[in-house]
């Protein structure tokens, strides 16, 4: 007894050191703090993180910020022009210590239309800098401050009208780290939250210009991590190991939009709600983020495979692209997830008989084609349209589409498998690549037949039948069939 | 900028002499504005001899007939300008009327190419040198309210015309200008009053102040975050925010790449 007590102890004491953040000092002590040497500050571009600082005490850091208003790809096919802090959206990671004096520049680009400013919510000071660093286009402004308060900030331009240069993407986050630092972990990123306004309609290609009307309604159009739907998808996925340990630092740039910030798959051991570096909270799925505010996530990653960042209100997730992917590689841990084990299905009422063969003995039967694809698309309303869309669209780089699809048309016999067997791993529809999984569907082969030849007879497909009996030969079992 | 510079560049100016002679504007690719009024961008407080708190209302500002340039300057005609007025000249200007950007991109004193085209505005031009060339010319900067009222354009098309500026915002600025008078005529016949250049205007920074110096001193500076459209007539003109933020942000020896500038004159009562 006495021996495992002590166990726990020493546990304790080790957890409590690794957790050692947070306590920083006060606002009077980081006044009086001397400012030792000078250094020029290592910005840094989402999803990139610049490295933890390692510094023992306070100097003069210079930070050198670029306005610049860019034409940018927003989503495939839709440009716009954003105006941002460093080239991209978000703009530039800046990462100081408490105490540190900042030095700062803010240079105005001479091709940029507008004057700008920031405003840095770790200024303590009116306007949190707006005012002394308002610059015109070819200009360049210069101001200083002292960190007060450990945290990690939003800063943001401040000129007249805010929203709509916020709206243009003018956002970014500053990390005052505490004294000692942060806990150490294998990685760091930086992902940024931000809501857009076009004056035409999501999906809308072309240059998009601004809608005033629509972000003082409120009503984006695009809510995005890192300033492009797909920014965080396919090559741009954050790449990690499983058992490595994770920290996002998460801003939301707004306007308007707060986000639930949440992972797919996976638990926040810790998260450090609104950019405080005092009160750690444990075990969380979903945390909430202000528009102009941040929060610091660690996690394990404790299983491979692909975790979706998701802005929880969902639909700004599936239908307005606030969606990205960290994708863990490494050994598969059965004992944490097993991954699907069986696909059986489940009947109420007791009966041993499978929906298949019930649906052979009792479900309507397609005479004509006309039959099969009036009966498919009742079929398909229920089981598809969820995901592929009502019009055969898809969701740009998670759901592909079945309208003109190649990857469709090209096989028949490997459509009636993906839907006996489901699908999971890589696949180019259309010249897209996706990465995902479909399930397998516990159709009948009638339903599977009606559905299949809907599909094909809609939205320029190649018009081919599909008869129960072709998926009766065809049929593979859930999860044995696999992308090429 | 100090008033010292100002007066500095008035004496300067009227220093500098050899002005053509002064023409009848209406020959001369001027119009005649009728005095009217436009609604102020700010709210102000009305004048009430009760004292006590009253409602800060859009207050319509009047302002008397005038002449204004149907155009904006062109390189051209700004080149013809420094050619008679050589101190004007890039190599020649004083550095207290630059900050170091003027004509920047012409490739010698006298050849605006290659970014600049014979009739696209002429930009990077400090307001010293704009107010210069409108002195040669006999005439002045607009003021804001000159300016304001004639964009306001007695509000015909108000709607239309916003959604025209906040889309010009969104592009970004070709490296060429293209040419003046291209874009559509407004009612009172002028044009590019939007969606070609900003331009200057004579009290750009509410320094030269008129008798609401006190109401205008109490906004300068103030067009960040919430102290620029708490006091606004109307807090969806994003347009007019822009406009008025930009000039707030500019010095008098500031020369800017989408900056150019346009000229307006009194009417002058005869006897």
């Amino acid at each position: 007894m006495g021996t495992r007590r002590a166990k726990v102890g020493v546990a304790t004491v080790i957890f409590l050191s690794w957790l050692g953040v947070g306590y920083g000092a006060t606002s009077d002590e980081n006044i009086r703090e001397k400012v030792e040497g000078q250094e020029t500050a290592i910005l840094a571009d989402a999803p990139s993180v610049p490295p933890p600082l390692g510094r023992r005490n306070a100097t003069k850091v210079i930070v050198h910020l670029e306005v610049k208003e860019v034409e940018g790809k927003l989503s495939d096919g839709v440009r716009y022009t954003f105006w941002t802090f460093g080239g991209k959206v978000p703009g530039k990671f800046i990462r100081i210590r408490e105490g540190d004096l900042v030095e700062f520049h803010l240079d105005n680009h001479p091709s940029s239309k507008m004057p700008h400013n920031i405003d840095l919510h770790a200024v303590t000071g009116p306007g949190g800098g707006a005012a002394s660093s308002f610059t015109a286009p070819g200009h360049s402004s210069v101001f200083s401050f002292k960190a007060l308060n450990p945290g990690l900030y939003v800063y943001h331009c401040a000129t007249a009208p805010v929203a709509m240069h916020v709206a243009n993407g003018m956002y970014g986050l500053i990390l005052v780290e505490p004294k000692g630092g942060l806990p150490k972990v294998d990685h760091e990123f930086y992902v940024m939250q931000g809501d857009f306004y076009t004056k035409g309609k999501n999906g809308e290609k072309g240059l998009q210009p601004f809608s005033m009307e629509k972000a003082i309604d409120e009503r984006p159009d695009y809510v995005v991590f890192n300033g492009s739907t797909g920014s965080l998808l396919d090559d741009g996925a954050l790449q990690v190991k499983a058992g490595d340990t994770v920290r996002l630092f998460v801003g939301n740039g707004g306007p308007n939009m707060t986000s639930s910030f949440h992972v797919i798959g996976e638990i926040f051991d810790r998260v450090w709600p609104e950019g405080n570096t005092s009160t750690v909270t444990e075990n969380v799925a979903t945390t909430m983020i202000p528009a102009g505010s941040a929060a610091i996530i660690d996690f394990k990653v404790n299983v491979p495979g692909t975790y979706v960042l998701v802005d929880h209100s969902l639909t700004r997730a599936f239908n307005k692209g606030a969606l990205g992917t960290m994708k863990a590689s490494g050994e598969e841990n059965k004992l944490i997830y097993s991954g699907k084990i069986s696909d059986e299905v489940f009947l109420p009422e007791g009966t041993k008989i499978r929906v298949a063969e019930q649906a052979e003995k009792k479900g309507a039967v397609a005479k004509t084609k006309a039959e099969r694809i009036a009966m498919g698309r009742a079929v398909y309303a229920t089981n598809c349209a969820a995901c592929h869309q009502s019009g055969g669209q898809g969701i740009p780089h998670a759901f592909p589409p079945l309208a003109n699809s190649d990857f469709l048309n090209a096989d028949k016999i490997r459509a009636i498998k993906v839907v006996t067997g489901g699908l999971q791993g890589k696949v180019t529809v259309n010249g897209q690549d996706y990465n995902g999984a479909m399930p397998a569907w516990s159709l009948s082969d009638e339903d599977i037949a009606n559905v299949l030849t809907y599909v094909y007879s809609s939205w320029g497909n190649s018009g081919k039948d599909v008869l129960p009996q072709e998926v009766k030969a065809n049929r593979v079992k859930p999860g044995a069939h696999a992308a090429e | 900028m100090s008033l010292f510079g100002i007066g500095a560049a008035l004496v300067f100016v009227s220093a500098a002499g050899a002005s053509p002679p002064p023409k009848s504007p209406a020959e001369k690719g001027m119009v005649l504005l009728p005095a009217g009024t436009y609604p102020s961008f700010y709210k102000v407080k009305p004048k009430s001899p009760a004292g006590g708190a009253v409602d800060k209302t859009v207050e319509p500002v009047a302002v008397a007939a005038f002449w204004l340039d149907s155009r904006p300057v062109t390189n051209r005609e700004f080149r013809d300008f420094v050619r008679s007025v050589p101190e004007w000249r890039k190599s020649k200007i004083k550095p207290l009327f630059t900050d170091g950007h003027y004509l920047e991109r012409w490739r010698s004193d006298l050849d605006f190419a290659p970014t600049g085209r014979p009739d696209g505005p002429v930009v990077q031009v400090s307001w010293y040198a704009a107010e210069a060339y409108c002195e040669w010319k006999g005439k002045s900067l607009p003021t804001v309210d000159q300016w304001e009222y004639a964009a306001n354009d007695d509000g015909r098309n108000a709607e239309e015309r916003k959604r025209f500026i906040l889309e010009w915002y969104g592009k970004p600025n070709p490296k060429t200008l293209p040419a003046v008078g291209r874009t559509p005529k407004n009612g009172f016949g002028i044009y590019d009053l939007q969606g070609l250049v900003w331009e200057w205007t004579e009290d750009f920074n509410g320094f030269v102040q008129g008798d609401e110096s006190r109401e205008k001193g109490a906004v300068d500076g103030k067009f960040f975050c919430g102290g620029g459209s708490v006091n606004a007539a109307d807090a969806t003109d994003y347009a007019a925010f822009m406009r008025f933020s930009f000039r707030n942000s500019l010095k008098g020896n500031y020369a800017v790449a989408n900056l150019g500038f346009r000229c307006a004159k009194e009417v002058v009562h005869g006897p």
